[in-house]
C-alpha cells in the first residue's frame, strides 16, 4: 500500500472515530438547573450549545411545557454576563391554539422580556430555517422553536442541522413541541412535561408557583428519570417543591449509565434504535 | 419632456386589423367616441361623436369599449419603463408622462438621440407616441399636441408655442370655447392680450398655465417615486437571464453603492433593486434594514435572502437589460469604537440577524415587546417591529414582580378571550366547575377576584369590569378566568329573571 493511500485511510479512520466516539470527547459547558437529583442525572446540568426537546403531549399541557422551556432558556441565558438575547420562533396559529407567550407572564417568572425577540413564522419550513439562522449567530444565547402538532419537516436531518448549528455557535436550541408525539431526533435530552399540583398548603397561603412533572425520556449521555420540579421565580432556579410528598412518580432509572469508551453505531442509527 | 401616447387602445388593435377602429365610452348617457385610430380619423370621425353617427358614416368600423382602469395601468407600466431614462417620472393622466431629464441626457447621446430611443421603443411596442423637449413641463406638453419631436432651446419657448391653437394648452373645455368665441385662436393671440383681462375672464389658473407654456414660470412636477439618495446601475448590451449573472451583478452594484455612500459617511436603511426586462416589464424588490448598512456583503446577502424567499419568483423572461440598485433612505453612520467586552459587536450581530430574517419572512414578523402603561392584560404589551425598535426594547422598563408571590399573570395569554361555561357556588364567587373546549375541569383551588376596571376615558362602547380568578383544576392545570361584569351593578336582573354573567378563559399559567 502506498504512503498516500495509508495517509488517506488513516485520516478517514480518524474522521469516523471522531464521529462515533463523540461521547468520549463530549464535554460541553453545562448549567445547573438547581434541582439536585436532576443535575446529578444530567452530570452537572443542561448542556449548552446543544439541542433539547420538550414535549407537551396534549394541547392543554402546553402552558406547563412553555414554562419549563422558559425556565431552561432562562438558565441557559444566565450563564454569561451581559445576558444574551433569546429568540423565540413560533408559528402564527399557535397564538390561537394555546395563546401567545405573554411578556408579563415571563417577567412574573423572573425572566427579562427586554432580551426577547419573537419571530412569527408562517409555517414549519420557514420556522426551521429561521431557527438555523438564529443558531448560527454568536450573539444569541438561546433559541426556542415552538412547533404545534406533528411536523414531518422536523426529521432527523433537520434536527441534525440544528444540533450542528448549536454546537458551532454555542447557542442552546430548545424545541418546544406541543400536541406531538416524540420522534427520533438528535436531541441531547428529551423531556415530557406535564403540570403538577401545587403543593398542599393552607388555602390562604400563596400557591400557584409553576410546578412541573418533568420526565426525562432520553438523555444521550446518561440515564433518564422523572422528577417533580418547581420553578422558583425569585431565584430563577428549578428546585424541589417544599412539602411535596416525593417521589410522586417512581423515578425509573432503568437505563444504566452508558460506558462512554465503547464504540457505537452511527449517530442516526443509535438514536433511532433507542427510540424503538 | 412629455410623451403623449394617445389612441393607444385603438392603435394596438389596428395593427391586427387595419380597419378603422374606435373606442367608445358612455358619456352623458350616450355612447360616444373616446379614442380612435388614424384610419378612423381619415374618415372624418372625431372624439366626442356619438357611436350611432360613426356607424352611419362608416358601417364597418370596429368598436371597442373603453377601459379606463386598464389605460391607467398601461400608463403606469410605461412610466415604470421610463424609469430607465430618469428617476423623475411623473404621470399626467389620462395619457401623458413628464420626464425630468435634467442631467441625464449625456448618458443617451444627446436630447435628440434620447427622444428617438424612447419613441422608437414605445412605437415598437405598438403605442402611438408624440414627444417634445422644452424648458418647462407645460410648454413641452403643449408642443406634444401639435409638434411631435420638437426640441426647444432655453428661452425660445414663447416662439415655439405662439402659433399653436389654444386647445393645445390643455385647459378646460369651457375656457377653450370661451377663447375661441372671443376670437383668440392661437396661443400667440392670447399672449398678446393684457394679463389682467385674461385673468378677469378665465381665472388666475389659466393665466399661470399660459405663462408656464410661454416659459415665463415653472411649476414642479410630482414624480411617482421620491428621488433615491444613491443610484448605481448596470446596462447590458445582451439581456441577462441566468441567476449567476444576476447575483454577480447585484454584488458588483452593492460594492459600488457602498463605495459611493462611504464617501459621505452614509449607510443605507432601505434598498431597492429594480430589474428592467427587455419586454418593458419592471420588477422592484425592496429590503429594509434596522441599522444603516455599510458593507457590500451585507447588502448582497440581504438580497439573496429576499430573492430566495419571493413567493412570486423573479421571472427574467427574455432577460434583463438594466439592473439598478438604489438606496432610497440613508443615514449618517456613527462609527463606534469596539469595546473589549464586545457588547457593541453583539448588538450589531443581533441587528444583522434580525435584518436577514426580516428580509426573508417580512419585517412585521420579527418583533420585540414594549411595555404599555395600562392595566388591561391584552393591551399591556405592544409588539413592535424589531428592526426599528430594538434599542427601545433593550432599555424598556418592565414592572417588577412582587417578591415571594407566585406568578400573578399567565404565561400564555389568549389574544381573544374564549367564552366558557361556568358553575359557581355563589353568583359572585369563584367557579366550582367549568367547561373549556369541550372538556370539563373541576376547580380544586381558586384565588380572586382581582378586579380590573376598563378604561372609561377611552372606551367607545363601555366594556364591563372584569373579575379575574386564578384557578387550579384536579389535574394541576392552572388557568386565568374572568367574569365579565360586576354582579348586581353591571349585571342586573331583567324582567325579574337573573341574567347569567359571561365567563371567559384568558390565559394559562405554567
Amino acid at each position: 500500500m502506498t504512503g498516500a493511500r495509508t495517509n488517506t485511510l488513516a485520516s478517514l479512520r480518524g474522521n469516523i472515530e471522531r464521529i462515533e466516539a463523540h461521547g468520549e470527547a463530549y464535554s460541553p459547558r453545562r448549567v445547573a438547573l438547581g434541582h439536585a437529583d436532576a443535575d446529578a442525572t444530567l452530570q452537572g446540568g443542561l448542556a449548552l450549545g446543544a439541542m433539547h426537546e420538550v414535549f407537551a403531549e396534549a394541547g392543554r399541557q402546553s402552558a406547563a411545557a412553555t414554562g419549563f422551556v422558559a425556565g431552561l432558556a432562562g438558565r441557559a441565558a444566565a450563564t454569561k454576563l451581559p445576558h444574551r438575547p433569546l429568540v423565540w420562533i413560533r408559528q402564527d396559529f399557535t397564538e390561537i391554539e394555546s395563546g401567545a407567550v405573554s411578556m408579563s407572564g415571563l417577567s412574573e417568572l423572573g425572566l427579562d422580556p427586554c432580551l426577547l425577540v419573537t419571530v412569527r413564522a408562517a409555517d414549519v419550513d420557514s420556522a426551521l430555517r429561521t431557527a438555523a439562522d438564529a443558531l448560527a449567530c454568536d450573539a444569541v444565547g438561546a433559541v426556542v422553536l415552538e412547533v404545534w402538532g406533528g411536523a414531518r419537516q422536523l426529521d432527523l436531518v433537520a434536527s441534525r442541522k440544528l444540533t450542528l448549528a448549536a454546537q458551532a455557535s454555542g447557542a442552546t436550541c430548545l424545541v418546544l413541541r406541543m400536541a406531538a408525539e416524540p420522534q427520533p431526533s438528535t436531541a441531547e435530552t428529551r423531556w415530557i412535561v406535564r403540570a403538577a399540583h401545587s403543593p398542599p398548603a393552607a388555602p390562604w397561603s400563596a400557591w400557584g408557583a409553576p410546578v412541573f412533572d418533568a420526565q426525562l425520556v432520553r438523555n444521550r449521555h446518561g440515564p433518564v428519570g422523572r422528577w417533580i420540579m418547581e420553578w422558583k421565580c425569585d431565584e430563577c432556579l428549578f428546585g424541589k417543591p417544599a412539602a411535596y410528598p416525593q417521589p410522586v412518580a417512581a423515578a425509573p432509572a432503568h437505563r444504566p449509565h452508558q460506558a462512554p469508551a465503547r464504540a457505537r453505531g452511527s449517530v442516526f442509527k443509535r438514536s433511532g434504535h433507542r427510540f424503538a | 419632456m412629455v410623451t403623449g401616447s394617445r389612441e393607444e387602445n385603438a392603435s394596438k388593435q389596428v395593427k391586427a386589423f387595419s380597419e378603422p377602429s374606435i373606442v367608445v365610452a358612455r358619456q352623458n348617457n350616450a355612447l360616444q367616441i373616446f379614442a380612435l385610430d388614424d384610419a378612423a380619423a381619415r374618415l372624418g370621425l372625431d372624439v366626442g361623436l356619438p357611436l350611432a353617427n360613426a356607424r352611419a358614416i362608416c358601417p364597418e368600423v370596429q368598436v371597442y369599449d373603453a377601459d379606463e382602469a386598464a389605460d391607467a395601468h398601461a400608463l403606469n407600466a410605461i412610466a415604470a419603463w421610463c424609469d430607465r431614462f430618469t428617476p423623475l417620472v411623473a404621470l399626467d393622466p389620462p395619457y401623458g408622462l413628464f420626464l425630468d431629464i435634467t442631467g441625464c441626457v449625456h448618458l443617451f447621446g444627446g436630447e435628440a438621440a434620447m427622444m428617438r430611443l424612447l419613441c422608437g421603443a414605445l412605437t415598437a411596442q405598438g403605442f402611438a407616441v408624440s414627444a417634445a423637449i422644452a424648458g418647462t413641463a407645460v410648454c413641452a406638453r403643449t408642443l406634444t399636441r401639435y409638434a411631435h419631436g420638437r426640441i426647444v432651446r432655453a428661452g425660445e419657448e414663447a416662439d415655439a408655442v405662439r402659433p399653436l391653437p389654444v386647445s393645445a394648452l390643455g385647459a378646460e373645455a369651457a375656457v377653450v370655447t370661451g377663447l375661441r368665441r372671443a376670437g383668440l385662436k392661437t396661443i400667440g393671440d392670447v399672449a398678446d392680450r393684457a394679463r389682467h383681462e385674461i385673468t378677469a375672464r378665465f381665472g388666475a389658473g389659466f393665466t399661470a398655465l399660459l405663462e408656464q407654456a410661454l416659459g415665463q414660470g415653472d411649476a414642479p412636477i410630482s414624480p411617482r417615486q421620491p428621488l433615491p439618495d444613491y443610484i448605481v446601475e448596470k446596462r447590458f448590451a445582451e439581456p441577462v437571464a441566468t441567476e449567476v449573472v444576476i447575483s454577480a451583478t447585484l454584488s458588483g452594484l452593492a460594492a459600488m453603492l457602498v463605495a459611493a455612500m462611504a464617501q459621505q459617511g452614509k449607510g443605507a436603511r432601505r434598498l431597492e433593486a429594480r430589474f428592467f426586462r427587455t419586454d418593458g416589464a419592471v420588477r422592484t424588490i425592496a429590503v429594509d434594514t434596522g441599522q444603516p448598512v455599510t458593507r457590500g456583503e451585507v447588502i448582497d446577502r440581504l438580497f439573496r435572502e429576499r430573492l430566495d424567499a419571493l413567493s412570486d419568483p423573479l421571472d427574467p423572461g427574455f432577460g434583463f437589460d438594466l439592473i439598478r440598485l438604489s438606496a432610497s433612505r440613508t443615514e449618517i453612520v456613527v462609527q463606534q469604537q469596539r469595546d473589549l467586552d464586545a457588547n457593541v459587536h453583539d448588538n450589531d450581530e443581533l441587528a444583522a440577524l434580525i435584518d436577514r430574517i426580516a428580509a426573508r419572512i417580512g419585517g412585521k414578523r420579527v418583533v420585540v415587546h414594549l411595555p404599555q402603561d395600562t392595566h388591561i392584560p391584552e393591551r399591556a404589551v405592544l409588539a413592535a417591529a424589531a428592526q426599528h425598535h430594538l434599542a427601545a426594547a433593550a432599555h424598556a422598563v418592565w414592572p417588577a414582580r412582587a417578591e415571594g408571590e407566585p406568578p400573578l399573570r399567565p404565561l400564555r395569554l389568549f389574544e381573544r378571550p374564549e367564552q366558557i361555561k361556568v358553575i359557581a357556588q355563589v353568583p359572585d364567587g369563584p367557579p366550582a366547575r367549568f367547561v373549556w373546549r369541550r372538556a370539563t375541569h373541576a376547580v380544586v383551588r381558586a384565588e380572586g377576584p382581582e378586579r380590573v376596571a376598563m378604561e372609561w376615558w377611552r372606551a367607545e362602547n363601555a366594556a364591563l369590569t372584569r373579575d379575574y380568578f386564578r384557578v387550579e383544576d384536579e389535574a394541576g392545570l392552572r388557568f386565568w378566568l374572568y367574569r365579565d361584569g360586576l354582579y348586581d351593578r353591571e349585571i342586573v336582573q331583567q324582567e325579574g329573571r337573573a341574567v347569567q354573567p359571561n365567563w371567559f378563559m384568558h390565559g394559562l399559567f405554567a
